[in-house]
């Protein structure tokens, strides 16, 4: 099996040891030991050489303060790097004055949207913002069962037309609907679609063309390998996202993928799922999730 | 990472870096990388001829648990349970769907039983892909039904119908979750219990989109639910599933189906030599 991360840059910080300067030939074996771990732990190879070219500069040259040992203040480097690219903590969901804010789900199939279009609204519920859910997969079977079944448990209305209506009509619709009855915060669950599916990605533009979301949210299950970066990227190039949801953390996944979404799009993850319940929603947190890519 | 042997540099990089792109793993990646090095070595092959012998190391490693683990075929006349495992969201109740339809065209008699009673509408869903395939669904509305129940209730109707193929659908859990690992070795074990003459294949549901922690999984749930193979989704996408090489060569388990797409006829038998050309291919 993989060693653990922690081992290996235990061993990496050790070849560190007993100098008083971080140099370019001390740093290599370290620098690779990191290489290593981040893709162990699922960031996408570019991110990785990135990121490694970036902190590289950055350790290096690094006097060594006394008391504290040079792999030490490598891996607080190494750490400071990831949390800085992760970005701000717990960004919260964009409220406009004139209601209704509109969000708008995207992502893979399976990743959680459906469970996340529920635990939001549940959050909004909470801190009394009214809530409509909108029913817009009208492809996957049950899809809008689901939503309702999940809006009865949270008492939150859920918006559908049925599985033969237009996603953009339905959504477009929703959007009104929420207008007349003064809601405060329209969330649109949409179906999973591949980010190479042409149809399915236009459509997901169109609908986002339509209603004009003030949030779109790429939710990305946490335990995704490589291809997060490029789902990412193009989700963001093709819809244009605001901010991301990093499902599935309740698993014991490394969680790479959140170093990869971030990085590649730019905008921030704003919250967690941390369960298959309503209630498993959390902040997101970069220094939690900088400690969890790299084992500590 | 550089193996010592014939291939230069430049090669292991690009080597390597496909390797890590398609998700095969530091570890698998420098196992192959090492083998292959070995190979170019003793054959004294030259370096150019690589790929085609990194293409055979790799799909060796996939065909040698398909060899070992004997005969995949429906038993005619007799009761075959096939139990569906695997994370939330793998694709496991549209796997399900499309073993259905398949078992219907080939002429097999087929029942579904929904074990998943946790998540939201899974009984409708599954049952949606009931209709699609002309395949009964057993299942139990009541709420926070016991899924090994559901499971008791299911072949003892498979039995009095002359069922061929049951196949059981099951909730989606993570593997750190004891709790539910527990329930799921309970459904096995009910199995066994309940039809122990029936032949029995118990396979995970990969998402080929899935990095290292497919691992993981394929360990946990090996236990919990005695594997006897793999089912890899979502390979219509762009993502490449490798995390399946060192699933298969740790844990021995064979690929049996490939899945390419959400409709009921995008299943495919795995193919060694197409996985691994896509694997590689650009
Ligand atoms: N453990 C865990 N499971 C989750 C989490 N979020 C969602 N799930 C589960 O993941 C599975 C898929 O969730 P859905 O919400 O249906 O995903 P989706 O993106 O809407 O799926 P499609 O609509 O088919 O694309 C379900 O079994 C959910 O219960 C989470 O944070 N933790
Ligand atoms: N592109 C693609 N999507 C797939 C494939 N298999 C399943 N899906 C989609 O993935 C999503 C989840 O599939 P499900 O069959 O509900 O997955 P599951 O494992 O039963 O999910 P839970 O029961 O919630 O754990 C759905 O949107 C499916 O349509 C596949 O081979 N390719
Ligand atoms: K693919
Ligand atoms: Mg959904
Ligand atoms: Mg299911």
């Amino acid at each position: 099996m993989f060693d653990s991360i922690a081992e290996r840059l235990e061993g990496a910080w050790k070849k560190l040891r007993g100098q008083d300067e971080i140099s370019p030939s001390n740093i290599r074996d370290a620098l690779r030991d990191v290489r290593r771990a981040l893709l162990e732990a699922d960031v996408n190879l570019q991110v990785v050489k990135e990121f490694i070219a970036e902190v590289e500069p950055k350790a290096q040259g690094t006097k060594v303060i006394s008391g504290i040992s040079p792999d030490q203040q490598f891996i607080k480097i190494v750490y400071d790097e990831l949390v800085a690219v992760m970005g701000e903590t717990n960004v919260p969901l964009i409220e406009v004055d004139t209601a209704p804010t509109i969000i708008l789900m995207a992502g893979l199939q399976g990743t959680g949207k459906t469970t996340a279009t529920a635990k939001l609204a549940l959050h909004l519920h909470k801190l009394n913002r009214s809530c409509l859910m909108v029913a817009t997969d009208v492809y996957r079977p049950a899809a809008i069962n689901q939503l309702t079944t999940l809006g009865n448990q949270i008492g939150v209305p859920v918006f559908d037309m049925g599985s033969d209506a237009n996603p953009v009509d339905i959504a477009r619709l929703g959007v009104e609907k929420a207008k007349v009855e003064g809601i405060n915060t329209v969330i649109i669950d949409t179906a999973g679609r591949l980010q190479i599916d042409a149809d399915m990605m236009g459509e997901l533009s169109r609908i986002k063309e339509t209603v004009k979301p003030h949030e779109t949210l790429l939710v990305v299950d946490a335990m995704t390998g490589q291809e997060a970066a490029s789902l990412t990227h193009v989700f963001n190039k093709q819809v244009g996202i605001s901010g991301a949801i990093l499902s599935k953390l309740d698993g014991d996944s490394r969680g790479g993928a959140a170093l990869s979404v971030r990085r590649v799009s730019g905008t921030p993850i704003k919250f967690v799922g941390i369960g298959e319940k309503v209630e498993a929603l959390q902040p997101f947190y970069p220094e939690r999730m900088a400690s969890r890519i790299l084992g500590m | 990472i550089v193996g010592q042997g014939p291939l230069n540099q430049v090669a292991v990089d690009e080597i390597e870096a496909a390797l890590l792109q398609a998700d095969v793993g530091v570890e698998a990646t420098d196992y192959i990388i090492h083998s292959l090095q070995q190979k170019l070595k003793e054959k004294a092959l030259p370096p150019d001829e690589a790929i085609t012998y990194l293409k055979k190391i790799l799909r060796d490693m996939l065909d040698k648990p398909l060899k070992e683990s004997g005969s995949f075929s429906l038993e005619r006349g007799n009761l075959n349970i096939w139990l569906i495992t695997g994370v939330n969201g793998a694709g496991k109740t549209t796997t399900i769907g499309k073993l259905a339809r398949l078992a219907q065209k080939s002429g097999y008699n087929c029942l579904i039983g929904a074990a998943d009673t946790f998540r939201a509408a899974a009984v409708e869903q599954v049952k949606i892909w009931g209709e699609r395939s002309g395949v009964e669904v057993v299942a139990n509305p009541s709420k926070n039904v016991d899924p090994a129940s559901v499971v008791f209730d299911a072949i003892n109707a498979a039995k009095s119908r002359g069922i061929e193929l049951l196949l059981v659908d099951t909730a989606g859990r993570l593997q750190n979750k004891k709790n539910l690992m527990d329930e799921l070795s309970k459904v096995r074990r009910t199995i066994s219990k309940k039809a122990p003459d029936a032949k029995v294949e118990s396979l995970l549901v990969l998402d080929a989109t899935l990095g290292q922690n497919g691992l993981r999984q394929a360990e946990v749930f090996s236990q919990a639910a005695k594997l006897s193979g793999v089912v890899l989704t979502k390979l219509d996408g762009t993502a490449r599933g490798g995390v399946a090489l060192a699933v298969v060569q740790q844990l021995s388990l064979p690929i049996r189906f490939i899945g390419a797409g959400e409709g009921i006829d995008d299943l495919r038998p795995f193919s060694s030599y197409e996985f691994v050309e896509a694997l590689l291919g650009g």
